[in-house]
């Protein structure tokens, strides 16, 4: 097969001259537009969809729009410019030059890294693939398949990165991507919660506000890593992932300001009579919310890790933000951790995974504010609550330790009693779930979710974001 | 909490037991189907033998490996119909993870090596019931196995290993850890499994490993299964083995009873087995007493006193000793090997375990004698047998005389009933081979026919002093006046010489001609982990084992040695 490479494949590594690289890519590449079609939106694949493409990393390159296929999207790969003369930012080799090639004894933790983070991407893709079908607008419906194209986009660029720096190991590894599959319980995701299905757009804007967080933390301690090739990509993934949170942040928003419109116009809070209106009541979003926040608060791994601590050592993951921190060795640091026997001293450096907990917490809670604003401003006093950190938790030293959604630690009897007033119960699945009727006619939205402020690219919101063929 | 804190923690002297119970696991569920009985590995990180580290992951120390010698041996003699042994893990998507590192990090060199030799014995005790007693075992790996995980797999008959694409088999000691796979990873990987060399040099060098697919591919596994069919794989692989297995159809199973022992600052005391330590001297005395009093002379009989039956409590008194001894007594190098009793009697159950060796319990009974004696020998204390007056080494138990590194008999022409006299019988021809596969008298002679004939054709007869050593069955043959002086300047002599060296010459003399896999376990592979054990780049400050978990890169003296 030939491939014209720079028009199918935009790029900023040389891929018309690399060999190497377009021998891997022309045996991939086929395969994931075959996975593509078993495992992605394939209702939608003759639809013309107006979406961004990257065709290159400056400001007008990385959100170049227009309608396309699907099929057709042109999956490309970039890194961010190179900073010249960049040194390593943390850990045992602070200040020494970030590494071109991936150096031989670190080869095998790199590529773990790599493969644990790329196989997320198609992961989330293969979660949402029949989300489309009831899609609430056709706003909503084109912002899906724009996160589903640019997490495909992210499997590219990690590929690229298997590709080109990890031999023949990566390849294969390329291929293990698109051979797992979520909730194939012969084949599954790495990752638990990826192997979930997300069978609702209350889900979807939750998975977006809080998974895709979770995502945007590890782009950025990959983006401080002294891999230079693999700081770079994901520092452009980063551009992309904000746009995720965006759909996650207004989607909760735009179902809260429905609700409290709702409220309004009955003159109740009562959630019969919201859910009876076709609404979502609040406390429904607040057991939603905690579902997906504590489950994503266990993607970061255990408090205490011995991973995360040869990690950061040998210049592989470093804390997002690096730089905002003094001491970039942490070789005798500690850290005070909260167990449920009492504070732990700990190393700072087998302590990350927590660093990093705690960074999205605080990041967590910035949506959250925006949406009790409006709360707030319609008069109620019931405002949205991230749970504690030790709420469910599955990993780590609070893993199965009856704690509420306050923190304290409480009698298991109570808990297990609890349990459904503080996570979505089977009615309150089947409730969602009857709300979930297409609405595809431009400008119309479901009438349990408010209208966005405003449409893509300066484009009105009754536009024609998906034309149907 | 400094390394130095954590290490004095985890070297307090707290007594080593090897006392447990069903009832009492914390880290493995036992339980019985029918002919299969299936070992579930459920690791309670918190319970970890000594303090200072977590069991994360299906790791293990030696409190788990106490708990699943337990149950194989409940498996061997309570179960009985059990024609298979499944061992699978009840955590998701990881089987076992190997030794706890932190806790070799935190151990001394004692402490790993004594582990180390424990592990061995139990996944050596594996292939022992598969080989001798029909016994299978059958590795149901249904997730991640790395390191000892593997270890105790490749232990077993078969492995089947669930093809979930991303579940992997390594051994990643040397990249990860600066050591070796050494419960038998490195030897059976080649010698049992017969992975081809150079795919076993990138198999144990690779810190990932590889998953299912290239892993059958390597040989390093036999079966392999998707998530959804592992089930029925295992059925099928199950039935297989329970075809092949000689156990029993059914039978009435033997409970073994808690072994009745009390211990203090000069010894233990079992029913059977006496040990006195003198503490000056550095040396334990072990004294093995005969059967008194009426024995069972038949089959019922012999099921009827179950555990109390001499040779079972007589072998789990002497093992348990031995591992009480081997754990908590270090600085006592030297184990004076002595038998009380009555010789008639000894012999006398020599004929009835001859006669009654087709049934299960009897089989067993063997078993387990078998292994102990076989513990003996592989431990690293110095072996001195003294058949004195009173003394009762026939058949069974003169393979302790044989075992010692030497033997001192009291040769005497004072009264008739003060000279002992010491006996074989055709259960020193083959019923417990050394851990060469040779019988300890064809050990003792170097696999040299002749000698071991001579003895052959003279078995059942007793032997004084002077035709033992005609025969060449003990060392030395001091008289009466010489002997209180002759055995006290031998062992402290013994007792005075480097403990190192006395541990390698003895492992060197113990074991004649050719190698086998256990002897290449015990032998090379221990050899070269306890030398690296002992080498800086894996216990120095900057060593690996020490660094491991901390993130820092070990610091390597980079000279070959």
């Amino acid at each position: 097969m030939s491939i014209n490479y720079s028009e199918k494949i935009p790029n900023n590594v040389d891929l018309a001259n690399d060999r190497k690289l377009q021998r891997a890519l022309e045996h991939w590449q086929p395969r994931f537009l075959d996975w593509w079609r078993e495992q992605g939106p394939n209702d939608f694949a003759s639809d013309d969809v107006y979406l961004r493409t990257a065709v290159g990393v400056d400001a007008q390159g990385w959100a170049s729009y227009g309608h396309t296929r699907m099929p057709d999207y042109r999956w490309g790969i970039f890194l961010a410019d190179p900073v010249a003369d960049r040194t390593i930012g943390f850990g045992d080799h602070f200040g020494e030059p970030a590494w071109q090639q991936v150096p031989g004894e670190l080869r095998s933790q790199f590529r773990r890294i790599i493969v644990t983070q790329g196989d997320t991407e198609p992961a989330s893709v293969e979660q949402q693939h029949l989300l489309g079908l009831t899609c609430p607008s056709l706003y909503d419906l084109r912002n899906l398949f724009q996160v589903n194209v640019e997490e495909g986009r992210h499997l590219w660029a990690i590929v690229y990165l298997l590709h080109a720096y990890f031999g023949r190991d990566g390849r294969e590894e390329a291929e293990a991507l698109l051979e797992r599959h979520s909730g194939d319980a012969d084949n599954p995701r790495i990752l638990g919660t990826f192997n979930e299905p997300i069978s609702d757009w209350l889900s979807f804007f939750m998975f977006t506000y809080f998974t895709d967080r979770d995502g945007k933390f590890q782009l950025k301690s990959l983006a401080e890593s002294g891999f230079d090739p693999l700081a770079r990509t994901c520092r452009f993934m980063l551009t992309e992932e904000a746009h995720h949170m965006f759909v996650g942040e207004t989607g909760v928003g735009r179902i809260v300001k429905r609700t409290l419109e709702v409220m309004k116009e009955l003159g109740t809070d009562d959630p019969a009579a919201i859910r009876d209106h076709g609404a979502v009541d609040l406390q429904t979003i607040q057991r939603y919310l905690n579902f997906w926040f504590t489950s994503s608060l266990d993607l970061f791994g255990s408090e205490v890790s011995s991973n995360s601590a040869s990690s950061f050592a040998n210049g592989v993951k470093g804390r997002p933000d690096e730089s905002q921190y003094e001491d970039h060795v942490c070789a005798d640091a500690t850290y005070d951790l909260e167990t449920p026997d009492g504070i732990e001293q700990v190393n700072l450096r087998n302590a990350m995974n927590e660093v990093m907990r705690s960074s999205y917490v605080k990041d967590c809670e910035i949506g959250i504010k925006r949406w009790n604003m409006q709360i707030k401003r319609a008069g109620y006093e019931t405002p949205l609550r991230l749970p504690s950190s030790r709420f469910r938790r599955s990993i780590g030293s609070w893993s199965n330790v009856p704690v509420d959604p306050e923190g304290n630690i409480i009698d298991r009897d109570a808990y297990d009693r609890q349990l459904t007033e503080w996570l979505p119960t089977e009615s309150d699945q089947a409730f969602v779930h009857s709300l979930m009727k297409p609405v595809t006619a431009p400008g119309k939205m479901a009438g349990w979710i408010a209208p966005p402020d405003r449409g893509i690219n300066k484009l009105p919101v009754d536009y024609e974001y998906v034309r149907h063929h | 909490m400094s390394k130095v804190n954590q290490q004095t923690t985890a070297e307090s002297h707290a007594l080593v037991t090897y006392d447990t119970h069903p009832d009492q696991y914390a880290h493995w569920k036992l339980s019985v189907d029918g002919p299969v009985a299936t070992l579930s590995m459920d690791v309670n990180e918190d319970k970890g033998i000594r303090p200072g580290y977590k069991l994360k992951l299906n790791s293990y120390d030696l409190g788990v490996d106490i708990e699943l010698y337990d149950a194989l041996n409940r498996i061997r003699f309570e179960h009985p119909q059990v024609k298979c042994v499944v061992f699978t893990s009840a955590k998701e998507r990881m089987f076992c993870s190997g030794a706890n590192i932190y806790m070799l990090g935190l151990s001394g060199h004692a402490w790993k090596v004594n582990f180390c030799k424990f592990t061995n014995e139990t996944r050596n005790g594996i292939e022992d019931s598969s080989r001798n007693n029909g016994l299978k075992f059958l590795a149901a790996v249904n997730g991640t196995v790395a390191g000892g995980g593997y270890e105790l797999a490749l232990a077993c008959n078969e492995i089947l290993m669930v093809d979930d694409r991303s579940s992997t088999v390594s051994l990643p000691e040397v990249p990860l850890l600066g050591v070796l796979p050494g419960t038998g990873g490195l030897t059976r990987v080649i010698d049992k499994r017969k992975v081809r060399r150079d795919l076993a040099d990138v198999f144990c060098s690779t810190t990932e490993g590889v998953r299912a697919d290239r892993a059958r591919e390597w040989k390093l596994v036999d079966h392999i299964a998707k998530p959804q069919q592992f089930a029925d794989a295992l059925a099928e692989r199950t039935a297989e083995l329970v075809a092949d297995s000689s156990r029993p159809d059914s039978a009435q199973g033997i409970v073994l009873s808690p072994l009745e022992r009390t211990s203090d600052e000069s010894g233990l005391r079992y029913r059977h087995v006496d040990v006195a330590i003198d503490r000056a001297a550095r040396t334990a005395t072990i004294t093995v007493h005969s059967p008194t009093g009426d024995q069972p002379k038949d089959l019922e009989g012999i099921h009827a006193a179950g555990t109390n039956w001499w040779p079972l409590a007589m072998a789990r008194e002497l093992d348990d000793a031995i591992l009480m001894l081997r754990s908590n007594e270090l600085d006592v190098g030297t184990w004076i090997l002595k038998t009380r009793g009555d010789l008639a009697a000894v012999e006398q159950m020599d004929a009835l375990l001859i006669r009654r060796r087709g049934d299960w319990f009897v089989k067993e009974t063997m078993g387990f004698i078998r292994r102990t004696f076989a513990r003996l020998e592989v431990s690293s204390r110095t072996l001195f047998a003294i058949i004195d007056a009173g003394s009762c080494f026939g058949g069974t138990l003169f393979e302790l005389a044989l075992a010692a590194d030497r033997s001192y008999m009291l040769a005497t022409e004072d009264e008739e009933e003060q000279k002992p006299e010491i006996a074989t019988s055709m259960l020193n021809f083959g019923a417990y081979p050394v851990v060469n596969q040779l019988t300890r008298l064809q050990n003792r002679f170097c696999g040299e026919g002749g000698p071991v004939e001579a003895v052959f054709n003279q078995c059942g007869e007793r032997f004084d002093a002077a035709s033992a050593m005609k025969l060449g069955l003990v060392t030395f043959a001091p008289d009466e006046l010489d002997w209180d002086d002759e055995i006290r300047v031998a062992i402290e002599e013994r007792a005075s010489l480097s403990p190192d060296a006395l541990t390698g010459m003895e492992a060197n003399l113990r074991f004649a001609g050719g190698e086998t896999m256990e002897t290449r376990v015990f032998g090379r592979l221990s050899a070269w982990q306890n030398w690296i054990f002992n080498r800086p780049n894996a216990v120095g400050e900057q060593g690996a084992l020490r660094v491991f978990g901390a993130g820092s890169k070990p610091k390597f003296d980079w000279e070959r040695v």
